[in-house]
Formats: C-alpha cells, sequence, structure tokens
C-alpha cells in the first residue's frame, strides 16, 4: 500500500466531493426539477466553464491511460490521437452552433429531440436514442478501467469482488451528488479535474525526458524495442499497410465524437453561439497535452516500466503504464497528485456521460412511450433516477464482467454511433434523405458494421472476434466479391459502415421520393439554424 | 453550396479555411524520421505543428465571419434572413 499516493488522492477526492455537493447551489437557477436546469446546468454556460466542461468530457481519463499504453505496445498508430484532435474542432465548428441554435429555439434537450423535430418520427428518434445510450454505456464502463488503473497503482489491487470495492465507493459518491447537482457537478469539478492534469503533464514533459537521455534517446530506444518484437504493425512510424487506418480512424472518430449524447450535452448546456466558437478555438490546448501524454508510453519504455498484474483478471494491465511510470519516478506527493487527477478525470466524464444517458430515456423512451403527460418535475425526477441506474449498470460491467468486454464494446460504439450522422448532422443542413432512407441506412449500417468486426480476428492476442477496428481491405466483400483482392493494408470499419450507410440511405431516398411516400413534418423553420442567446425567439429556459 | 435562402445557410469563403488542417490527414507526406526537432522525429512534430495551425485557421472563420450582418453598414436594407424572423 502506498500511503503517501493514498492521502493525497483520497484529500483531493474528498475536496472534489464536496464541491460536486454544493454545485446544486452554484449560479442556480428558479428550480432544479426541469431538464434544463439538471441536465443542462440551465443553459448558461458562459466561456470558461464551457471550456472547462467540455474539455473533461472529451479528453477522459481513459484517454489519458489508454493511449500512451497503446504507444507503448504499438507505438506510432496510438498516436492517432493527435490527428483526431486537431481535424475535429475545424469539422465541428459549423454544424455545432446550427445545433445549438436549434435547439435553443424549441428547447431540445438531446440529439434525438431534434431529429423527431427536424423528421416527425418519434420512431427515427427512438432509434438515435437507443443508438445513443448504448453506446455511451461502455464509455461510461472504460471510465471506470481509467480509476481503476490508478487505484490498483496505489495498491489497491485485491483480488475477486472485493477488489473493486474502493472503485464501488468511489461511484457511489459521484452518483449521489450527480443525482443532486446534475450537470453543475461535473461543471465545477472539471475545473479542478483539468488545473491537476495540466500541472501534471507540464511538470511530467519537461522532468522526464531528461531524466532518461532525452527525446532522442527515448525515440531510440522505442524503435529497439519495436524492432525487437516480432510484430510488423508496431515502429516510431507508421508502414504502408496502417497508414490508411491511421488517418481513417482520426477522421471517423471525429466525425463521430460530436454526435455522441454526452459531447453534445456539453455545447447544449453553453450560453450562446459565439461561447461555442470560442471554444473550437480554445479546446485544441487539451489536443497539444493529449499528443504529450501519448509520448509518455515512449517514454515509459525507456524508463523499463512494466505493467502491474490485474489481481482481479490476472493479466498485465497496459493501462497502468502511466500510473506506474509516476509511481516510480516521482516522490509520493506528486505521483498523489497525478493519480487524483487521473481519478478526478474519470469522474467528470462519468457524471455527463450518465446525465446524457438519462437525458435521452427520459426524453425519447420515457416521455415519448411511457408517460406521455409527464410534467418537467417529473421528467427531471425520472432523468435523476435513470442516471443512477446508468452508474450502477456501468460498474456492474466492470465488477462481474472482464473489463475487456467494455473495451471491445467501446470499439463498437463508436461504429454505432456513427450510423446516426446522416440523422443528426446531415439533417441539420438538409432533409434531403427521407425518413425510410434514414432509417434503412442506419440498419444496413450497424448490421454491416457489427459483422465487420465481428471478424476481425488477432490470433497474437488469442482473441477470434472483436480484436480491433482495423479491418483488411482484402477480408471486405461485398456479397463474396473482393473488391481489393488480397491487399492486407488496413481501414477504420467504422468508415466502411458509414459509406454502406449513406449508400442504402440514397437508394432508399430515391426511391421514397419517387413513389412519393409522406416524409414527415419539419418543425423546424431554416432560420432556426442562426438564433442567438440576444433573440426574442429562444425559448425560456426551464418554462413549463 | 447555392444560396438560397430558404435552405437557411449562410455562406463565407473564410469557412473554406476549416478544410486546411485536413490536410493532416495525407500520412505520406509526414510519415518518415529525418528531420528531427529537439530528438523528436518528424512523424511527431509535424503532427505536434498543426495543433497552432489547426487554431489558426479555426480562429481566422470565428473572427471574420463574427455575427457578421447580412448586409454591412445599410441597416435599412434587411438581408433575406432577416426577413425571415419570426416568419414560421
Amino acid at each position: 500500500m502506498q500511503w503517501t499516493e493514498l492521502i493525497v488522492f483520497s484529500a483531493l477526492f474528498l475536496l472534489v466531493t464536496v464541491m460536486g455537493f454544493v454545485a446544486a447551489r452554484w449560479q442556480k437557477g428558479e428550480t432544479l426539477d426541469h431538464l434544463d436546469e439538471w441536465g443542462l446546468g440551465g443553459r448558461k454556460f458562459g466561456s470558461w466553464i464551457t471550456w472547462f466542461l467540455v474539455g473533461g468530457d472529451l479528453y477522459t481519463a481513459y484517454t489519458f491511460v489508454a493511449v500512451p499504453a497503446l504507444m507503448f505496445g504499438a507505438g506510432a498508430t496510438g498516436f492517432f490521437a493527435l490527428p483526431y484532435t486537431v481535424i475535429l474542432y475545424p469539422i465541428v465548428f459549423l454544424p455545432l452552433v446550427r445545433m445549438w441554435s436549434v435547439s435553443r429555439v424549441h428547447g431540445y434537450v438531446t440529439p434525438a429531440d431534434f431529429v423527431k423535430g427536424r423528421y416527425g418520427s418519434h420512431w427515427l428518434a427512438l432509434l438515435i436514442a437507443i443508438t445513443g445510450i448504448v453506446a455511451t454505456m461502455p464509455y461510461i464502463a472504460l471510465q471506470l478501467v481509467g480509476l481503476e488503473a490508478v487505484l490498483r497503482s496505489m495498491g489497491l489491487n485485491g483480488s475477486g469482488i472485493l477488489g473493486h470495492l474502493p472503485l464501488f465507493i468511489a461511484f457511489v459518491i459521484l452518483a449521489l451528488y450527480t443525482y443532486q447537482s446534475g450537470l453543475r457537478a461535473p461543471a465545477l469539478i472539471a475545473f479542478v479535474k483539468d488545473i491537476l492534469i495540466y500541472i501534471v503533464i507540464l511538470v511530467a514533459i519537461v522532468y522526464l525526458p531528461s531524466k532518461f537521455g532525452g527525446w532522442g534517446e527515448i525515440f531510440n530506444d522505442a524503435q529497439a524495442k519495436f524492432d525487437a518484437t516480432p510484430a510488423k504493425t508496431d515502429g516510431i512510424l507508421l508502414n504502408s499497410n496502417n497508414q490508411l487506418q491511421y488517418a481513417t480512424l482520426a477522421l471517423g472518430s471525429a466525425l463521430a465524437l460530436f454526435i455522441y449524447p454526452h459531447s453534445l450535452t456539453g455545447i447544449l448546456a453553453s450560453r450562446g453561439r459565439n461561447v461555442i466558437k470560442r471554444n473550437m478555438v480554445a479546446l485544441p490546448a487539451y489536443s497539444l497535452v493529449l499528443g504529450l501524454l501519448a509520448l509518455l508510453g515512449y517514454v515509459a519504455i525507456s524508463a523499463g516500466t512494466k505493467p502491474i498484474v490485474n489481481q482481479a483478471t490476472g493479466r498485465p494491465d497496459t493501462n497502468t503504464i502511466v500510473p506506474e511510470l509516476f509511481g516510480a519516478n516521482f516522490p509520493s506527493w506528486f505521483a498523489g497528485i497525478a493519480f487524483a487527477a487521473i481519478g478526478i478525470g474519470a469522474l467528470v466524464p462519468a457524471a455527463i456521460m450518465s446525465i446524457a444517458a438519462a437525458n435521452l430515456w427520459t426524453r425519447n423512451v420515457y416521455k415519448e412511450y411511457l408517460k406521455k403527460n409527464a410534467t418537467p418535475a417529473e421528467e427531471a425526477k425520472q432523468a435523476k433516477l435513470a442516471s443512477l441506474v446508468v452508474k450502477f449498470g456501468a460498474v456492474a460491467f466492470i465488477v462481474f464482467v472482464d473489463p475487456q468486454f467494455s473495451i471491445d464494446l467501446q470499439l463498437i460504439g463508436g461504429v454505432m454511433i456513427l450510423q446516426t450522422l446522416p440523422a443528426v448532422a446531415i439533417a441539420l443542413y438538409t432533409r434531403w434523405f427521407h425518413v425510410y432512407g434514414l432509417v434503412a441506412g442506419w440498419i444496413a449500417g450497424m448490421g454491416y458494421g457489427m459483422w465487420l468486426l465481428y471478424n476481425i480476428g488477432n490470433p497474437a492476442i488469442n482473441k477470434a472476434h472483436f480484436a480491433g477496428s482495423a479491418l483488411p481491405l482484402g477480408k471486405l466483400s461485398i456479397f463474396g466479391w473482393h473488391p481489393f483482392g488480397e491487399s492486407a493494408m488496413t481501414i477504420y470499419v467504422g468508415i466502411i459502415a458509414l459509406a454502406v450507410n449513406l449508400i442504402v440511405a440514397v437508394i432508399v431516398t430515391l426511391i421514397a421520393k419517387k413513389a412519393k411516400v409522406f416524409n414527415g413534418t419539419d418543425q423546424t423553420d431554416p432560420s432556426d439554424y442562426h438564433v442567438d442567446e440576444d433573440s426574442p425567439r429562444v425559448k425560456p429556459v426551464a418554462a413549463h | 453550396m447555392p444560396s438560397d435562402h430558404k435552405t437557411g445557410l449562410r455562406w463565407s469563403n473564410w469557412n473554406l479555411l476549416l478544410i486546411v488542417p485536413l490536410l493532416m490527414l495525407i500520412t505520406p507526406w509526414f510519415n518518415q524520421d529525418e528531420p528531427r526537432v529537439f530528438g523528436l522525429p518528424f512523424f511527431y512534430w509535424y503532427q505536434f505543428a498543426f495543433v497552432p495551425l489547426g487554431v489558426l485557421c479555426v480562429g481566422l472563420v470565428y473572427v471574420k465571419t463574427k455575427d457578421k450582418p447580412v448586409v454591412t453598414g445599410k441597416p435599412d436594407k434587411l438581408g433575406v434572413d432577416d426577413l425571415d424572423e419570426g416568419a414560421k
């Protein structure tokens, strides 16, 4: 047991717990019994709060432990996280402000609310809502993987169910203050998390390389390690077969990120269009940190860091690389701060994701099908309860099922959420797609994507299915026809599935238009997409 | 893109700058070790350089298209989108 680390960690954890509960009264509105307040923090966050909130939401604890772990294990391919988070902002800059405006005019809380308003189809909205919930659940579970990596590095590495007890306690606390304070809790805690992260990374990036002979030496060590392995896909550079995968994974991930419900929650909670635009300029500061952090995976190679064996699964957990590196090379008190940064970094996104999933459940399932005349107060109550269910579901996932399963599911989740792109993002610009086309495209993209993922195996780690998202082009078959022959070049499955989705959506749309099938009623007006905070047309917050 | 007001699109040529950062997806341009800077292989520092480049591009678009009135300096002549205000 590492007492100093544990004490520093616990103290900081206690601090954010207090903040989490106090947050209910921070910038409080008239009532917390409305989704605008509980689920969107009153829709009034300014530039700074949004920067911390969205930054804390997108750059999660899991990212901070998994990306360096990937670099440690496979090399350059893990660096896709940098291009991913650089191209992200220019891609979403324009669509996001449209989404904000139309949601503000009509009081939409979730992406599925928008789809329902745009197409007048609660079935299509249900499809989007369920996709969002299913894709978000494993993402929450992954935050626990990040938190647990830190807890186990501090010596809380018990076996069996009891080994998960610290994790369970941390999550009960999180669940309680999220229940009470809603989105205000992660918004306030994000300040602590991000400041800690920035301090830790800056110190690590200045101090560690000099300790191990400078960057040149570190990269040479990494290359030497990769040269010694039998695997051909690793190395400090890409090879001819994985470059397409690298680029498409970055692009696909960037396209997917802001259609995840939790990212939109952060956007819809902001005060106005300029807040979002300024954040699109300022958020890449986190990308810089993520890129630097990724390089710590190579530092760990030079430092000879060994992943610790997870006593619950009996396997070495490469996600413990960064915690172990910090533990071995920094004084205990500083390692404690680093661990707290990662641990609190898990709480912020976990809270926002559970709120986003709860909003989807409440708005697009509960109110739509179970209790049509629910009052705003009943909606808020339902969402609070749903957030508890979602969080305990995630804990159960980690405790009772192999964590590897969550990692697999998250991989699948990315491919799944991409299938909602035509209905959520393209619909912001045009209603050209027919509602039947969108549904058919979703089914085709989802089915084909899942089938491709199922068939990706990796003999090296003894996995026959769901072993990654890199598909060799030679394996791509269209009803038995292999358009790329035996090519070993790999591509991200999500992009292929999205292409299939779009092709089917276009074909079905053309048929439906030819047959003059009714395409639902659009409740939105073209001018809704440009409305800003000072317009008289915005819907009052928390109106009944 | 058509500027037909019924699509509700407001286009500015500055928006084209948003495409520039996507150039970093062309991996053959930078998948090499040399030249190194501070020991960092080209592959890495090239991509790091895209972080400020991306900020610059998005920032320019933000500043140049900031709440631009549809017709500048002629408040008496409302643009088509402003005439839509309130129209349902």
